[in-house]
């Protein structure tokens, strides 16, 4: 019983894996075909050839990953990029998103949490905005906007701006009233009063907002690729599955849960950073 | 004299001299009474031939030399995106970024946004667009049609027995578009076997690239679709061919490269090389001896993404037909670019026919501005493509007369009108 706790955990999603990879190997390996003359008729069906058919094996998606892996930057044109290139695409246009949706969501967020008139006024807008699904904006968004390219960046500032919205005025709202007193007391102009007292002590509700919707705008921007195409990897998802390449699909989906639990993590340390124990 | 006899100088001392003497008779006589050798050589010295030729020879300059062209993987836009890879758009010193695009809507929007300069476009979209109906009204146009027949009716694998539409009675299918050959088609289609297309049937837009998987997972019984999809379902043992669209309407256009006409009048001489290159990429696509390279050529990840030997098999037309037999027609998918009125005035009978336009419909003179006819004849006339000559349209025995469209639209039983 020396073990110590974090050790017997990565032991057991070792062996959790493992019995993963087994079962999957085992409920998807086939028989090798049999060498046997093949007509025309079964020639033109890819008989005797690599076909993509059915559930891959674990052995086939590893050969996938290793492919994507060790040459992530190739471009051979505009329509067939390196798993790299499509997820700076990606990710490009998630930062300009939710950089845009900070910008907008925590001064209004101020605004609407400093004024008790404010946050009564401008509540019905926000509940009637903030439920609507991302990609409903999209054709709104296209034929307003006239660039796919600045659409999507748009999907993303829309859907990621609620969350740090709703959560950097509840923040700001629930303050501690004596701090703020205390702060009067001291004859604190607002502006100070807001950088020095009211920043710092919502700035942890901040933070678990915007880890909120970076996650939320992780998840749309691959929606939003699939929608208008062209680059990322929600592009490379729709481009796999139009050639029915589940292997290829399988690694989009490992590599899009990869990134955003490194995005993830990156706002959990952030936030970390701002708690504070009163 | 030799410079007299290269083909080029002998058309423009005729085309002078059919200027001077207008009658043939007038001009005949002339030639006997001098002499054609002198009448060539005095007018060589009248007139600047030199310069005329020049002026007549240069290429005038590109207004736009880079350009977006968008294409939805299908063996449709195979003049279109060859035209990539093997050089057409390089030899007319145009730089073109083919653009893979994700279905029909998308097309439209990014070609009203002006993001593409042209686009691969399934032919009824430019009429739609420029008469407002499913979209805002701009003008666009039909440069080439792109291909004709080349599309088929694939059926999932459970249905092997039902080859008769009649059984087809609550079914639901997929074609790739409102505005499309393939919708209309299929419409035609089931309503001549005397099923209602909105009431016994139910049809649904589906981009082609997700039409297998959507076969497969069971949530339509099958489609009119472009291929590579059709043989891809037989590939990947889904589906089978249940007929293909030739059989339909033998010779039927399909998709169209189409432009917009804010973009023909703004870049007469780049849209005229972009025509050479399409027109260039279609001559060659025509020919049965190119078509495996072709095939190799389009079926990269950057194109059509799609196994080469499904690719070969629709562009060859030696393919499995998914019901075990190897079926041999040529004439499968073909290149056709003349975009004839004829085929645009069928097409809005048709979109009358089903009530996609409620309106009267001015049928020839909305086909004569869409559809380029003129212009594409006379591009392929000075690349020296020969044309071939519009065959009689006839759709599953009916005779079509583009002469009369409001009593074709009114002869058929089922109807939206």
């Amino acid at each position: 019983m020396t073990v110590p706790l974090g050790a017997r955990a990565a032991l057991v999603s070792l062996l959790l894996l493992l019995a993963l990879l087994a079962v999957w190997h085992a409920s998807t390996a086939r028989a090798p075909q049999q060498q046997q003359e093949l007509d025309e008729y079964a020639l033109l069906m890819g008989k005797g050839t690599q076909k993509s058919d059915g559930l891959p094996t674990p052995a086939a998606i590893g050969a996938v990953i290793w492919k994507h892996l060790s040459n992530p930057f190739y471009d051979a044109g505009a329509n067939d990029k390196g798993i790299g290139i499509q997820l700076g695409y990606s990710l490009g246009r998630v930062a300009l998103g939710f950089l845009a949706a900070a910008a907008v969501a925590i001064p209004l967020g101020f605004l609407i949490g400093m004024s008790p008139l404010m946050q009564l006024a401008l509540n019905p807008y926000i509940q009637v905005l903030k439920p609507i699904s991302p990609l409903a904006w999209m054709p709104l968004a296209l034929y307003t906007i006239k660039s796919s390219a600045v659409s999507s960046v748009f999907v993303i500032f829309i859907c990621a701006l609620w969350p740090m919205l709703i959560n950097t005025a509840h923040g700001v709202a629930s303050v501690k009233r004596e701090w703020l007193n205390v702060a009067r007391t001291l004859e604190v102009s607002r502006l100070r009063t807001a950088f020095r007292v009211v920043l710092p002590a919502s700035a942890p509700t901040i933070l678990t907002g915007m880890r909120i919707s970076m996650g939320i705008a992780w998840l749309v921007i691959v929606a939003a690729e699939m929608l208008v195409g062209g680059t990322g990897i929600g592009y490379f998802v729709w481009n796999e599955w139009n050639n029915l390449s589940l292997e290829n699909v399988i690694f989009a989906i490992l590599v899009i849960g990869v990134v955003g639990m490194v995005l993830d993590f990156v706002f959990a340390r952030m936030q970390r950073a701002v708690t504070y124990i009163e | 004299m030799e410079q007299e006899r290269s083909p080029y100088r002998r058309s423009l001392i005729q085309a002078v001299l059919r200027a001077m003497l207008p009658h043939s008779t007038e001009r005949r006589n002339f030639l006997r009474a001098v002499g054609a050798g002198t009448a060539y050589a005095a007018i060589s010295t009248l007139l600047p031939l030199g310069a005329i030729e020049a002026i007549a020879n240069e290429k005038a300059p590109l207004e736009k030399k880079s350009l977006t062209i968008g294409f939805v993987p299908i063996t449709c836009a195979t003049p279109l995106i060859m035209a990539g890879p093997m050089g057409f758009y390089a030899k007319q010193g145009l730089e073109v970024a083919l653009t893979k695009t994700a279905g029909w809507a998308l097309v439209r929007d990014k070609m009203l946004n002006k993001e593409y300069d042209a686009s691969h476009m399934l032919s009824p979209m430019p009429l739609a667009i420029s008469m407002g109906a499913g979209s805002v009204a701009q003008p666009m146009n039909v440069a080439t049609i792109q291909n004709t027949n080349g599309q088929a009716i694939t059926l999932h694998l459970k249905h092997k027995d039902k080859r008769d539409p009649k059984q087809w009675k609550g079914m639901t299918f997929a074609v790739p578009f409102d505005y499309s050959m393939h919708n209309f088609l299929l419409r035609y289609y089931v309503a001549e076997h005397g099923l209602d297309p909105d009431r016994d049937i139910q049809i649904r837009v589906t981009p082609p690239p997700e039409m297998v998987a959507n076969l497969r997972a069971g949530n339509i019984d099958g489609y009119l679709g472009p291929d590579p999809f059709n043989q891809r379902a037989v590939y990947d043992e889904v589906g089978f061919i249940h007929i293909l669209t030739k059989d339909i309407w033998d010779g039927h256009p399909c998709c169209a490269f189409g432009v917009s006409d804010a973009f023909v009048k703004q870049n007469p001489n780049t849209f005229a090389a972009l025509y050479r290159a399409v027109l260039d990429a279609a001559a060659y696509a025509r020919k049965p001896e190119n078509r495996k390279e072709i095939a190799a050529a389009i079926a990269q990840p950057n194109y059509l993404n799609q196994p080469v030997p499904v690719v070969e098999q629709v562009l060859t037309g030696r393919f499995a037909d998914g019901l075990g037999k190897v079926q041999n027609v040529p004439s499968r998918i073909d290149f056709d670019p003349v975009p004839w009125q004829a085929l645009g005035i069928w097409i809005l009978t048709q979109m009358k026919r089903w009530g996609y336009v409620k309106s009267d419909v001015s049928y020839a003179s909305i086909a004569d501005e869409v559809f380029l006819m003129t212009d594409a004849r006379k591009h392929m006339k000075e690349l020296g493509i020969t044309e071939t000559p519009l065959k009689k349209i006839v759709i599953l025995g009916k005779a079509f007369d583009p002469s009369a469209p409001d009593a074709y639209v009114n002869s058929f039983a089922i109807k939206r009108t």
